[in-house]
């Protein structure tokens, strides 16, 4: 039953061929055997799964099910879930337990899915590697010499390994995409204001959105259904429909415009991962697509633009864990710069410091002009590539990240080195555009990550093309050896 | 040396809104500490903020009266700081993009001029928390009832050259924002608060001075207090050779005296930037028109139309329209009473505010109603009592709670005005003093008011003055 999609596990239950209460208990074993092998939870809730499991159960005993009723799933550590901690992959917030249940939960929760456990993450968020931690780094379950990826690296692994079916994602530079390339899963960021930011803890509030990690398009389409919509406890979530995004998942690939993203394939990507990428589009023209090839050229800025938005949303951001409400406080503070100073050294890791440092330079009197303002300017000059783009082709391709996973330590020591593994993430997330990663084949034994960018809000159409994908190649069906 | 003082005021007013700015908790003042603030408020991990577009309607509402721009769209910065009273790190206040600028005011200097003071800029912001330092055993707690609450900053130009002026520019303002409803006014609560910008120059001089900021002052008296020291202050400095510093300055109104908060060096770095979880604030013309049809008579309209159909002074007109609630007390008596408006606003301005001011109450806790006022001055209308007995009838009215009718009756105070008693009066004083009308009819004119005042006295005051003199001076010349 573990290899089991959302669909599946749905229809299984439905069926009453299995109880909720047997997925839930089977799921959490699999986590607890996997969690010194791979460290992707950092919180595991078995006996509140195992209680509302027996509530859904009551309600498929009962006929009142919805869609999704039983379904175990795990939340990215950065959703606010009532009565558990939520830690952020932080120390900050090693012991917040939050009051409120994030809107993404709230909604998945009265859709029927049961949480089973909190993924680990980056701390905050912020890395690509799962590295920052404070709960320590999340493995690769197709090498655990190596990383998931970042930040949603718990998500990623937990869904590659089966410990879970899908888990909820947050991606603000290729935060879902890339650990999804590089476990071998399916993920989706959809477009700004798609989903609900509420309880979501904001790293950078402007690029930030919630989406999934799932085996298949088709589990994404079910799930993100369940999670999208206008909240008004989020003013920049966008009051729009949400549309059926199953029903769209089958309608065929005739005609469809696919541009190839020119500045994708750069000196930075691995020409094995090049190699997939082009492999893969044949399956999609196989299908009637018809390939372009579109340049974005300023979107090799998209790298140094986040880095300078980003920090600067972050360094304001998280001003509010100062040991006054909530968080970690230091013992025995002096006075009031002691209890600052110290709260936040010992509560933050050196990657969430420096990037409040470098948010706090480029916001400071006299710099804010030459960088953030410059920055967002070229975030304009990003976002009219794309849309430059879109007006002649429905979606643009290319790879999800320039290599395949790589090991544990290899690019701590350098942070712009690891920044660069998001080069070809970011520029969805600076335009606000929906973008999905699906497999598309291994290289040397790792997997390797199609990247899938549409205008805003045409999640339908991203589905169905990976969907469509998906029904022709069988990557998204592999499972790393251990873990089958 | 002749010294000229620059003024610019920054005034903030608590919107009464409802609820916060940014969350659902309510703002009423004086709760619990703490049980009005939300998780919002408390700036929880995860939490948003949501705009109250009633604090974006009185903002509207506030330019239009002041005859400003009101922007179509204004932006929402983040002005980042640490404070443990500011939960987020960092205040939701507009900077590059306010909702209001350009607009002025005119005041009534003491000379009876009046002077158009510019307001550069007007913006929406959400109040800090409070940090309390009594009473907590040597540590500092934190009460966040007033995180979030709606303020509206208003921002003068640097055109008042005395005290005295910023203190009728501040009336102005408060004024203005109470009549249209937008803030209670409170100052001892500090829903109506300003910061002071003081320099000092040469008579003659056309760059401003080095300015010190006075921060928070919360009363008139302390404003104009506050900048009287600090001009003094300032002048000292500089004539003893010294410098005046940029710097902030706290008024200590115990002391009498303003001291150094912090120097323009300590200043903190806000670094503004647009807040990333707001939209802009759009306002439609649609929107502009409906407030601006909405808005109630403003203060130099009411004034203006109280010396037109009152015929007022404008010194009488300008102090009956100081506050909606007392131009409403006013226009209610005339009202009540078919007429007299000079009568009422002689009453008003006298006799009642006098009470007031004694009793130190507002027009609207007054101890005798417009109407009860009315049914007074209408007794001296039709000649039941004099004016003078009136101020001792309203005097007992204040005092007991009583009617006028009630008190006239019960005192005995309906004023003479049957001829025959007040002559029978008469003739009993001139009986009683025939030395007097000797005199008075040898040619001393002057002894007339003595005969007044003996027959005012037989009468316990209550003979028609005006009836008196006409038969007084009939007998008196015999």
């Amino acid at each position: 039953m573990h290899l089991e999609t959302v669909a599946g596990l749905a229809a299984a239950l439905k069926g009453r061929k299995v109880s909720s209460t047997e997925l839930v208990r089977a799921f959490l074993e699999r986590i607890q055997a996997a969690q010194g092998k791979l460290n992707a939870f950092i919180s595991v809730e078995g006996a509140a799964a195992l209680a509302a499991a027996a509530a859904a159960d009551r309600r498929l005993a009962a006929g009142d099910a919805g869609p999704l009723t039983g379904v175990p799933i795990a939340h990215k550590d950065i959703f606010c879930t009532a009565g558990t901690r939520t830690t952020c992959g932080s120390r900050m917030l090693a012991n917040f337990v939050s009051p409120y249940d994030a809107t993404v939960v709230e909604r998945l929760k009265a859709a029927g899915t049961v949480m089973l456990g909190k993924t680990n993450m980056d701390e905050f968020a912020m890395g690509s590697s799962n590295e920052t931690s404070w709960f320590g780094p999340v493995r690769n379950p197709w090498d655990p010499k190596r990383v998931p990826g970042g930040s949603s690296g718990g998500s990623a692994a937990a869904v590659a390994a089966r410990l879970v079916p899908a888990a909820t994602a947050t991606d603000t530079g290729g935060s879902i995409r890339q650990p999804a390339a590089l476990c071998g899963v399916t993920g989706i960021k959809p477009t700004y204001g798609r989903v609900s930011r509420y309880g979501m803890i904001a790293f950078a509030s402007s690029l930030d959105q919630g989406g999934l990690i799932t085996q298949t398009a088709e589990d994404a389409a079910l799930l993100l259904g369940a999670m999208a919509g206008f909240d008004p406890r989020d003013s920049t979530s966008v009051d729009r429909p949400v549309p059926d995004y199953a029903a769209g998942l089958e309608r065929p690939l005739a005609g469809l415009r696919v541009g190839l993203l020119k500045e994708f394939f750069d000196a930075g990507l691995d020409p094995a991962v090049a190699a997939l990428i082009r492999a893969a589009l044949q399956v999609l023209e196989r299908q009637g697509a018809t390939l372009t090839e579109v340049s974005l050229p300023n979107l090799p800025l998209s790298v140094p633009t986040y880095y300078v938005v980003a920090p600067a949303e972050c360094s304001s951001n998280l001003a509010r864990f100062d040991g006054v409400r909530f968080g970690h406080r230091c013992e025995n503070p002096r006075d009031l710069t002691d209890l600052y100073c110290r709260s936040r050294g010992e509560g933050f890791g050196a990657e969430v410091k420096r990037r409040i440092m470098t948010g706090t330079y480029v916001l400071s009197a006299g710099y804010y002009d030459a960088y953030y303002l410059k920055a967002q300017k070229v975030r304009q000059l990003i976002s009219q590539d794309f849309a430059r783009a879109f007006g002649a082709v429905d979606v643009v391709v290319g790879p999800t990240t320039p290599t395949a996973a790589f090991e544990l330590g290899a690019k701590t020591s350098d942070p712009v080195t690891m920044y660069l593994n998001d080069i070809y993430t970011i520029g969805a997330n600076l335009a606000g555009l929906p973008a999905l990663s699906v497999p598309c084949g291994f290289a040397a034994g790792l997997p390797v990550g199609l990247q899938i960018i549409g205008s805003h809000f045409s999640e339908e159409r991203l589905l169905n093309v990976a969907h469509r994908f998906q029904r022709e190649t069988d990557w998204h069906r592999r499972v790393p050896q251990e873990w089958r | 040396m002749a010294w000229e003082t620059v003024i610019g005021l920054e005034i903030h007013a608590q919107l009464a809104t409802r609820s916060k700015i940014f969350s659902g908790s309510a703002t009423a003042y004086g709760a619990l500490p703490n049980t009005q603030a939300n998780l919002v408020d408390l700036g929880y991990p995860g939490v948003l903020p949501v705009l109250n577009v009633e604090a974006v309607r009185m903002a509207v509402m506030f330019g239009l009266a002041i005859g400003a721009e009101v922007a179509p769209r204004s932006v929402f910065a983040r002005k980042n700081y640490f404070y443990p009273d500011l939960p987020k790190g960092y205040q939701i206040s507009q900077y590059e993009l306010p909702i209001v600028a350009r607009g002025h005011l005119d005041v009534v200097l003491e000379d009876g001029a009046t002077k158009r003071i510019g307001i550069t800029r007007a913006h929406l912001e959400e109040d800090a928390g409070k940090s309390l330092h009594e009473n907590m055993g040597g540590n500092t707690g934190v009460d966040l009832n007033r995180a979030g609450t709606p303020l509206i900053e208003i921002v003068s130009e640097p055109d008042m050259r005395s005290a005295k002026e910023a203190v009728a520019y501040m009336k102005k303002v408060h004024t203005l924002v109470r009549y249209l409803g937008i803030c209670d006014g409170n100052m001892q609560e500090g829903s109506f608060r300003c910061d002071a910008n003081v320099s000092v120059r040469p008579q003659g001089e056309a760059k401003f001075g080095t300015r010190a900021e006075i921060k928070n002052i919360n009363s008139f008296r302390f404003v104009e207090k506050a900048i009287n020291y600090e001009i003094a202050r300032q002048i000292d400095v500089i004539e003893g050779g010294g410098k005046v510093v940029q710097e902030t300055r706290l008024y200590d109104p115990d002391r009498g005296e303003t001291r150094s908060m912090r120097s323009k060096e300590e200043a903190n770095d806000y670094r503004y930037f647009p807040d990333p979880d707001l939209l802009p604030v759009e306002i439609s013309p649609a929107t502009l028109a409906a407030v601006r049809a909405a808005l109630p008579e403003l203060p130099d309209a009411k004034a203006q139309r109280f010396q037109t159909q009152y015929g007022l002074s404008p010194y009488d007109a300008g102090v009956l329209t100081a506050s909606i609630e007392l131009a409403d007390y006013y226009e209610t008596v005339v009202r009540e009473l078919k007429g007299e408006p000079k009568l009422v606003a002689n009453m008003v301005m006298g006799d009642l505010a006098g009470l007031l001011n004694r009793d130190g109450l507002d027009i609207g806790a007054s101890r005798v109603s417009a109407r009860s006022l009315a049914a007074l001055l209408a007794r001296i209308v039709d000649n039941t009592i004099s004016g003078k007995i009136a101020k001792d009838v309203f005097l007992a009215m204040w005092e007991q709670g009583s009617e006028a009718d009630a008190i006239i009756q019960a005192q005995g105070l309906t004023q003479i005005t049957d001829e025959s008693a007040i002559e029978r009066a008469i003739d009993a004083v001139m009986a009683a003093n025939p030395g007097q009308l000797a005199d008075y009819r040898a040619g001393k004119d002057k002894l007339f008011g003595f005969f007044v005042g003996q027959v005012m006295k037989a009468t316990q005051g209550k003979a028609n003055p005006a009836r008196l003199n006409e038969l007084l001076k009939k007998k008196l010349s015999g």
